[in-house]
C-alpha cells in the first residue's frame, strides 16, 4: 500500500514536472549569469495597465523607494527597498511569484550614511542569491544576509566598520555570487574597496583596495576561456581587474580606463567593456593582461549595461539610439531609435530585447533579421492617465514571466489568456 | 564577554533540553549577539544565536526587546531580524502578541528608542488603536522615528484648525510641532504655515547652527595635497599669527552669516578659492561635559578637530550637500569647547565644482539642536 502511493506521489510530481514552464531563477543583476538573457522564456510583447489590464498577472504596491532589480529564486521574488526621512529603513520582501501575494518582510536599519542624490536611494543595489540565501546591499553598504524564509543569517555594516566607505550621491553597485564567496564593489572618492564575503558568515574572505573614484559599476562573473575558472571582474575609472572570487588574487589588468556608470557585460568567455567606447577583452595564458580583440570609439553606452546575444552586442546610446554590433569585430548591424531616457538595462530572449524606460514605456524589439524592429509598445502606469513613476530597476525574467519595479510598484509581465 | 565563553555557552545550550531553560536562553543568546563587533568579529557567535533566538517562543519578546539596549547598531539589526522572525511565526500561527508588555516597553523611556520603536510597530500590527493612544504623548521622546509621527500628526491638527479659521489655536499648534521637530521637510512644512501666520521662526536657532567663525587661509591645496598637509593652525590657535598661505601672507578674519540654514559660503563671502584649504573656528559652550552630535553639510572635503582632538575627515569633493550630510559623535567638555574646521576645494572648472561652502551644528544623539550656552547670538533679525 505504502509502495503504491510512493508511486503515485512519483507518477503526479513527474507529471506536475513536465506540465509546468521550468523555472530557471533569475538570481542577481541581470541575471543569474550576469547575461540578461533568458533564451527559454516566451514573454508577451505587449501588454494594458490599468482598469481592464491585459497581460499583466498582478501589480502590487512596495512599502518604500528602490531601483534594485527584482531577483527570483524557487518561485519567489525578493525586492528591496527604503524608507523614512532619511531613507534608513531598510526592508527586503518576499512575494510568491506565482500569485503575488507576499511571503514575509523585513526591516533594518542602515548602519552607512543614506544620503543620495535624490533619483536614486538606499535601495539602489539589486539583491543576489546562491539559492539557499539572499544578500541584500544598500547604499548605506549595510550587506543583509537572510535565508529564503527570511530568517536572518548574519548582518554586515561596511561602512560602519569603516566609515570613510561611502558616496554622497549613493552607491548602486550590486552585488553577485560566485561559489560560496559572495563579491561586494564599494568603490567611493575616499575609502575605495572590494570585499570578497563568505555567503556562510559575512567574514572577509579578502579585502581589495580599489581607486579613489566613485564607481555605480556592478562585477561580473567571467567563465574563463583560459583556466575554466570563474573570474570576477571588476570595473572603475581605472580599468578591469580579473579576480580569483575565493582569495581576491590578480589574474589579470586591464588599464586602459573604463566607465564608472554602465557595467562591462560577459559572454562565452569575452569581456565587453564600456571603456573607449566599448572593447572587448579576453583573458591570455600566462599574461598580466588580457588580449583586446577589439574597440569601437562610437559604441559607448550610456547608463545601461550593453547586452551580447548570439553574434550581436547591443548598445543604447545616449540618445537613445540602440546599435546592433557583430561580436566578431564590433561593426555596427543596424540602429534603431527607442523612446527614452532610460536607465534600466535591457533585457531579452533568445529573439526579442525588452527595454523600460524611466516613465514606464515598455518597448520590445524583435531581433534576428537585417534590423531591429519594435513590436510591441506598452506603458506601465499608476491609474488612470497616470504615468508610472520614475523606473531605473532592469527587468527580472523567470519562466515566461517578466518582473518590472518601479520605484513603488511591483509589475509581473505574463501571458494572462 | 571573550568569545571562547560564548562559544562554550552557546554549546552548552544546545545540549541542554529545551524545557524550562527558556529565560537564561534568551539573556544568552542576547549577550552572543551583542558581542558582534566590526569587520565581522563576533559574526559566527552571533549567527548562530540569531538562528536560536529567531525561534524562541513569542514570550521571549519583551527580553528581547529590552536586550537593544547597549546594542551597537550590527547587533541591534540582528536582534531586529529575531524579533521580526518570532513576531511573524506567532502571528501566521494564530497567536497574540504580549500588547501590555509591548506597550509598557514603549512607554519606558530608559529602553532603547531602537528597542521601543519595534516594539511599537509590533503593537500595531494587533492593535490600529495603539497611534492615537501612544504617540501624542511622544513629541520630544528621544526617538527621532516616535517624534516624527507626533509632529506630523500636529502639522494635520494644525492644518485643519486653519481650515476651521482658528488661527491662534492653529499657531499654538505648529509652534508645538515644531518643538519636537528635527526632519527638515516638516520644519520647512511648520515654518511656512507660522510665516503665513505673522510668526517668523529662527531656524539657525532651532537647528543650532554655528554662525559666527575665525576664518584663515587660503593655504595650499593644489593637486589635492593639502588636505593631509598640516597647516600650523592644526597645531595651534593663535588669532594673531600670520601664515605664509597660498597667495602670500594669511591672517585670522571673522566671518558671520545671515543664512536661515546656516551656510557659510567661503566663494561668496570670502573669494571663490580653488586648489585651497581654510580653516575656520568657533567656540561652543556647554554647561556639561555630553556626547554630542557635531552635524556637517558640505560638497567640500574636510576635516573637524573638537578642542583638539580629530573627530574625522573626508576627502570627497562635490558629491552633494545637504543638511546632517555627516553626523560625527564627539564628546563636549564643561565651558567652552574648540571647534577646528578645516574645508579644501579642488581645483575643477565645472560650473557644478564651483561650492564652497558648509554648515554646522551640534545636536543631541536624536538630532534635537543644542544651543551654546550662553546661547551664540544668531545673526537673523
Amino acid at each position: 500500500m505504502l509502495f503504491r502511493s510512493l508511486v503515485s506521489t512519483f507518477a503526479f510530481g513527474l507529471l506536475l514536472t513536465a506540465t509546468q514552464p521550468v523555472s530557471a531563477d533569475w538570481r542577481q543583476f541581470r541575471g543569474s549569469d550576469s547575461s540578461a538573457v533568458a533564451l527559454d522564456s516566451k514573454l508577451p510583447a505587449e501588454w494594458v495597465d490599468g482598469d481592464k489590464p491585459q497581460n499583466i498577472a498582478w501589480k502590487l504596491k512596495l512599502p518604500g523607494r528602490g531601483l534594485g532589480s527584482p531577483i527570483v529564486v524557487n518561485g519567489r521574488v525578493f525586492v528591496t527597498c527604503s524608507s523614512g526621512f532619511a531613507q534608513d529603513r531598510l526592508h527586503v520582501l518576499c512575494f510568491d511569484a506565482a500569485k503575488g501575494q507576499k511571503l514575509w518582510e523585513r526591516q533594518f536599519w542602515a548602519t552607512g550614511r543614506t544620503m543620495t542624490h535624490p533619483k536614486t536611494c538606499t535601495a539602489a543595489s539589486s539583491p543576489c542569491s546562491d539559492g539557499q540565501r539572499i544578500f541584500a546591499l544598500f547604499s548605506s553598504n549595510d550587506i543583509v544576509c537572510l535565508d529564503l524564509d527570511g530568517n536572518l543569517q548574519w548582518f554586515r555594516g561596511i561602512t560602519h566598520d569603516f566609515p570613510n566607505c561611502s558616496n554622497s550621491l549613493g552607491m548602486a553597485s550590486s552585488p553577485i555570487v560566485i561559489g560560496d564567496t559572495l563579491i561586494a564593489q564599494t568603490e567611493n572618492d575616499a575609502d575605495s574597496f572590494a570585499n570578497g564575503l563568505d555567503v556562510y558568515t559575512g567574514e572577509s574572505r579578502w579585502k581589495r583596495t580599489r581607486p579613489k573614484r566613485a564607481s555605480w559599476t556592478s562585477p561580473s562573473p567571467l567563465k574563463d576561456s583560459v583556466s575554466g575558472e570563474t573570474l570576477a571582474l571588476l570595473q572603475s575609472s581605472a580599468g578591469v581587474e580579473a579576480v580569483k572570487p575565493q582569495t581576491g588574487e590578480v589574474v589579470w589588468t586591464y588599464k586602459s580606463g573604463a566607465a564608472t556608470i554602465p557595467s562591462l557585460t560577459v559572454s562565452e568567455g569575452l569581456a565587453y567593456v564600456p571603456s573607449n567606447g566599448l572593447t572587448v577583452l579576453q583573458t591570455e595564458a600566462g599574461k598580466s593582461e588580457p588580449k583586446q580583440l577589439w574597440n569601437v570609439a562610437k559604441l559607448g553606452p550610456a547608463t545601461p549595461t550593453p547586452l551580447v546575444l548570439g553574434k550581436k552586442a547591443y548598445v543604447l546610446g545616449g540618445a537613445g539610439v540602440l546599435a546592433c554590433a557583430n561580436v566578431e569585430d564590433g561593426q555596427t548591424a543596424w540602429q534603431l531609435r527607442l523612446e527614452g531616457p532610460f536607465t534600466a538595462s535591457p533585457v531579452a530572449t533568445a529573439d526579442r530585447l525588452y527595454f523600460v524606460s524611466e516613465t514606464g514605456v515598455c518597448q520590445v524589439v524583435q531581433i534576428g533579421g537585417e534590423k531591429g524592429e519594435v513590436v510591441g509598445k506598452s506603458e506601465l502606469t499608476l491609474g488612470k492617465n497616470e504615468p508610472a513613476d520614475l523606473i531605473q530597476s532592469t527587468p527580472a525574467i523567470d519562466g515566461n514571466a517578466l518582473f518590472i519595479r518601479s520605484d513603488a510598484f511591483l509589475w509581473k509581465i505574463a501571458e494572462t489568456k | 564577554m571573550p568569545r571562547s565563553t560564548i562559544r562554550v555557552v552557546l554549546i552548552a545550550i544546545l545540549l541542554i533540553p529545551p524545557l524550562n531553560c527558556f529565560a537564561a536562553d534568551t539573556a544568552t543568546l542576547v549577550l552572543a549577539i551583542k558581542a558582534v563587533g566590526r569587520e565581522g568579529r563576533g559574526n559566527r557567535e552571533a549567527n548562530q544565536a540569531v538562528v536560536e533566538l529567531s525561534q524562541q517562543d513569542v514570550s521571549a519578546l519583551p527580553a528581547v526587546l529590552r536586550g537593544f539596549r547597549d546594542a551597537n547598531p550590527l547587533a541591534a539589526n540582528y536582534l531586529r531580524g529575531a524579533v521580526e522572525a518570532i513576531a511573524d511565526r506567532t502571528l501566521k500561527a494564530g497567536k497574540p502578541l504580549p500588547k501590555e508588555s509591548l506597550e509598557k516597553l514603549i512607554r519606558d523611556v530608559e529602553q532603547d528608542p531602537r528597542g521601543r520603536r519595534l516594539a511599537y510597530e509590533l503593537l500595531v500590527r494587533v492593535d490600529n488603536s495603539a497611534p492615537d493612544r501612544i504617540i501624542p504623548d511622544l513629541l520630544l521622546d528621544p526617538s527621532p522615528e516616535f517624534r516624527r509621527d507626533a509632529v506630523a500628526r500636529l502639522i494635520v491638527s494644525g492644518e485643519k484648525l486653519l481650515k476651521d479659521k482658528a488661527e491662534d489655536d492653529a499657531k499654538a499648534a505648529f509652534k508645538k510641532a515644531l518643538s519636537g521637530a528635527t526632519d527638515d521637510d516638516q520644519v520647512k512644512t511648520i515654518a511656512k504655515q507660522l510665516k503665513g501666520l505673522k510668526e517668523e521662526i529662527d531656524l539657525q536657532k532651532h537647528f543650532g547652527f554655528l554662525t559666527s567663525w575665525r576664518v584663515v587661509g587660503p593655504f595650499d591645496n593644489e593637486g589635492l595635497k593639502g588636505f593631509d598637509i598640516t597647516y600650523p593652525p592644526e597645531e595651534k590657535l593663535d588669532f594673531a599669527a600670520k601664515y605664509e598661505g597660498q597667495k602670500g601672507e594669511v591672517a585670522w578674519d571673522k566671518v558671520a552669516t545671515d543664512h536661515e540654514y546656516g551656510i557659510v559660503n567661503i566663494a561668496k563671502q570670502i573669494a571663490p578659492h580653488k586648489g585651497a584649504a581654510m580653516y575656520l573656528t568657533t567656540e561652543f559652550h556647554s554647561s556639561a561635559a555630553r556626547v554630542v552630535e557635531f552635524r556637517l553639510g558640505t560638497p567640500n572635503a574636510w576635516k573637524i578637530w573638537v578642542n583638539g582632538k580629530l573627530l574625522f575627515g573626508r576627502d570627497e569633493y562635490h558629491r552633494g550637500m545637504a543638511i546632517d550630510q555627516y553626523r560625527v559623535r564627539g564628546e563636549l567638555k564643561p565651558g567652552a569647547n574648540t571647534i577646528l574646521l578645516k574645508l579644501c576645494q579642488n581645483e575643477q572648472k565645472d560650473d557644478w565644482a564651483q561650492r564652497y561652502e558648509f554648515q554646522l551644528r551640534v545636536a543631541d544623539l536624536s538630532g534635537l539642536g543644542l544651543p551654546s550656552q550662553p546661547a551664540q547670538t544668531t545673526s537673523q533679525k
